[in-house]
């Protein structure tokens, strides 16, 4: 399958777009004006932006602590999502969920969940919902390898893969969970890779390569719509930064000696800039036009988000309970 | 010993209540059975799923041969996986349709318990109600024939606790039909906990469609002397201990919340203005759980309406043990209830 260069082009956009809007929030996470814990997506566009890529605006997402990425890769608004971080009545969950409960209906995101493999069930419910009423909608979750270590993966992938539902398991392997890696955690590779393909369409892509992502989310959602049940797609990737909070946690010296630098050859932004680059898809002029853009759009979402008002103490019992 | 003979399948006490005087006696199965139908038929949005719904025991009958009429895609099993299912349910709920989720037993809502009350009760606050959660979840109390210590636990204590999330525990047919359709109904996610010891009472239902309010309780019986709050089947004991106290001559108030969030305060606090005595009976621990909010409720809201301390009748704060001599002494019932409220009113 091929990418048309126009394509590409946006798809390094949406990716530019988080990685700066990541930035913008470490450049200003010091001020102390965004009083919640951030976790940082820098290092793993290419996930967020490649599997919604291959989604309808009407296609479902659930997203989870680290889903600044996924909000925005799936047209979440972007003023909202900064209100948000600022805890402004204006942010799209009013101030009450903060950086970690994203939400956005109009494009299908119906919420994220902080804790971890919280959304993986909520996100199969809504493919049976789309089963049950006939739609021809998908859903795709997101969750990190922390989560492929709880048991309710298991027991979701056991109900999707015996509904054939139409659900995208998408398993952003960032090496980390917390401090903790991966090899600490598994005994070897996910057990999901060996699961007979009719049962189960799994899928080992490099993370940080969105022409990949792109083509296995693509797959996953034409078998999907097709009613021929779920998709494993196990991106590899790096968390750049730390679990929490702003700036690198080098310092902290979990993490093997030359590894960070190892990952930043593999950047899957600035990668991709060069591909475009060579490819004669963009030039210097075009990407530096598109950096402007981007700072002047996340200008404008940080200066509406610091003038919204802050909820009052009488918004405090309202949501409760749905009216 | 099997649950047919653990209590006889009798009628419900009359309890003169105006809703009940039409209908057919049913038995409470057949009344929770009649629900789910209606519901089947009249909202397609609506499916029931749950270990066992479509076997031959058809969770105590509530829920027999309904795959036959509604269909396997709307009535299934599932997998044993408490956990995941309930977040199924719940996306499911966020997805547009209206889940009713069977348990046999409220013991094994603790595997529930994190996609409950961590992701279900929370998320029309956590998005400011951007998303509603139209979800019902359904728990059976055990009690008896050596049940033991995990498939017999009273758990309302627990789940009343957690904001988001609203607490039903009907103690006859008419109201375990009128909530379940309310909380069918209901926006957001509703736990109903039955009990065993219901499922062997016939009461009067009528065969239309109607909801029961959520948040609204029951007069059960007029009295004067003392208000006995009967939570779920001790809503049945209070009943029977306040005929006995009659005899005795003490006019006892017996009232059942039917729903304990929202709780129907105000039914409780006019009680008692008139009895200035309560007694708290629920078949639950005392500690910490739904006894001790309704008592506290008394001393925050009605401390000088209060003659004497409020009084509760609950089970031991003990696991339940399986051998039935150790069950007798484990389980209250009416007879405690009397011997309670004699005490309170000892001049």
């Amino acid at each position: 399958m091929s990418i048309s260069s126009a394509r590409l082009v946006d798809l390094y956009r949406q990716m530019l777009r988080i990685r700066r809007l990541q930035e913008r929030i470490e450049s200003e996470y010091h001020l102390d004006e965004m009083k919640t814990p951030v976790h940082l997506c820098i290092g793993q566009e290419a996930v967020a932006v490649g599997v919604c890529a291959a989604l309808r605006s009407d296609d479902y997402i659930m997203s989870n602590h680290r889903g600044h990425g996924h909000y925005l890769a799936k047209g979440g608004d972007l003023p909202s999502l900064v209100a948000e971080l600022f805890c402004r009545s204006t942010g799209c969950s009013q101030g009450r969920g903060g950086s970690m409960h994203l939400v956005d209906t109009r494009v299908g995101h119906l919420g994220s969940s902080s804790i971890v493999g919280g959304g993986i069930p909520l996100g199969t419910g809504l493919g049976l919902a789309c089963r049950m009423q006939g739609l021809d909608r998908v859903s795709a979750i997101f969750f990190g390898d922390g989560a492929a270590d709880e048991g309710v993966l298991y027991e979701s992938l056991n109900l999707a893969m015996l509904k054939k539902l139409p659900v995208i398991y998408v398993l952003e392997n960032n090496q980390y969970s917390v401090c903790s890696p991966v090899g600490a955690r598994h005994s070897g590779g996910s057990v999901f890779h060996g699961v007979e393909p009719d049962r189960l369409l799994s899928a080992k892509v490099d993370g940080n390569q969105v022409e990949e992502v792109l083509a296995a989310a693509e797959r996953a959602v034409a078998r999907a719509r097709a009613g021929e049940g779920p998709s494993f797609i196990e991106c590899l990737t790096y968390r750049m930064r730390g679990h929490a909070g702003a700036g690198s946690d080098a310092h902290l010296g979990y993490r093997p000696e030359g590894e960070i630098a190892c990952w930043e050859q593999r950047d899957p932004v600035t990668g991709l800039a060069e591909r475009l680059l060579t490819a004669g898809h963009l030039d210097h002029a075009a990407l530096a036009a598109m950096d402007q853009a981007i700072a002047e759009e996340l200008d404008q979402a940080f200066i509406f988000a610091k003038a919204s008002p802050l909820p009052g103490a009488e918004e405090l019992g309202l949501h409760l309970f749905s009216e | 010993m099997p649950w047919t003979k653990i209590k006889a399948e009798v009628n419900e006490p009359d309890y003169g209540h105006a809703g009940e005087g039409e209908g057919r006696r049913l038995d409470y199965a057949a009344a929770i059975h009649e629900a789910l139908d209606q519901a089947l038929s009249l909202d397609p949005r609506v499916f029931v799923m749950g270990q066992g719904v479509d076997d031959p025991a058809g969770m105590f009958g509530s829920t027999r041969d309904l795959h036959l009429k509604h269909g396997r895609e709307r009535v299934f099993d599932t997998p044993l996986a408490e956990t995941a299912l309930t977040g199924v349910a719940a996306g499911a709920a966020m997805g547009g349709l209206r889940p009713v989720y069977f348990h046999n037993r409220p013991d094994f809502l603790f595997l529930a318990m994190d996609q409950l009350v961590n992701h279900a009760a929370k998320w029309s606050y956590m998005f400011a109600g951007a998303v509603k959660v139209p979800l019902v979840l359904w728990a059976c109390i055990g009690r008896g024939w050596g049940s033991a210590a995990q498939h017999s636990q009273a758990l309302q204590g627990l789940f009343f606790h957690v904001p988001g999330l609203k607490l039903v525990m009907p103690s006859t047919a008419f109201d375990a039909k009128g909530l379940l359709m309310a909380a069918i109904a209901e926006d957001n996610p509703v736990l109903i906990i039955e009990h065993r010891m219901n499922f062997r009472q016939k009461g009067l239902v009528p065969e239309r469609a109607y909801t029961v309010p959520l948040g609204k309780g029951a007069l059960r019986r007029a009295g004067t002397d003392v208000t006995i709050v009967g939570v779920s089947q001790m809503a049945t004991e209070a009943y029977l201990a306040a005929e006995e106290l009659a005899g005795l001559g003490i006019q006892a108030e017996v009232l059942d919340p039917r729903s304990l969030r929202p709780l129907d305060e105000d039914l409780i606090l006019s009680s008692l203005a008139k009895t200035g005595r309560l007694v708290v009976a629920d078949s639950a621990w005392k500690t910490g759980g739904v006894s001790a909010e309704i008592a506290a409720l008394a001393a925050e809201k009605g401390l000088d309406l209060l003659k004497a301390p409020v009084r509760r009748v609950c089970c031991p704060d003990l696991p339940t043990p399986a051998g039935y001599t150790l069950e007798q002494a484990y389980y209250p019932g009416a007879a405690q209830i009397v011997a309670t409220v004699r005490e309170l009113l000892r001049p």
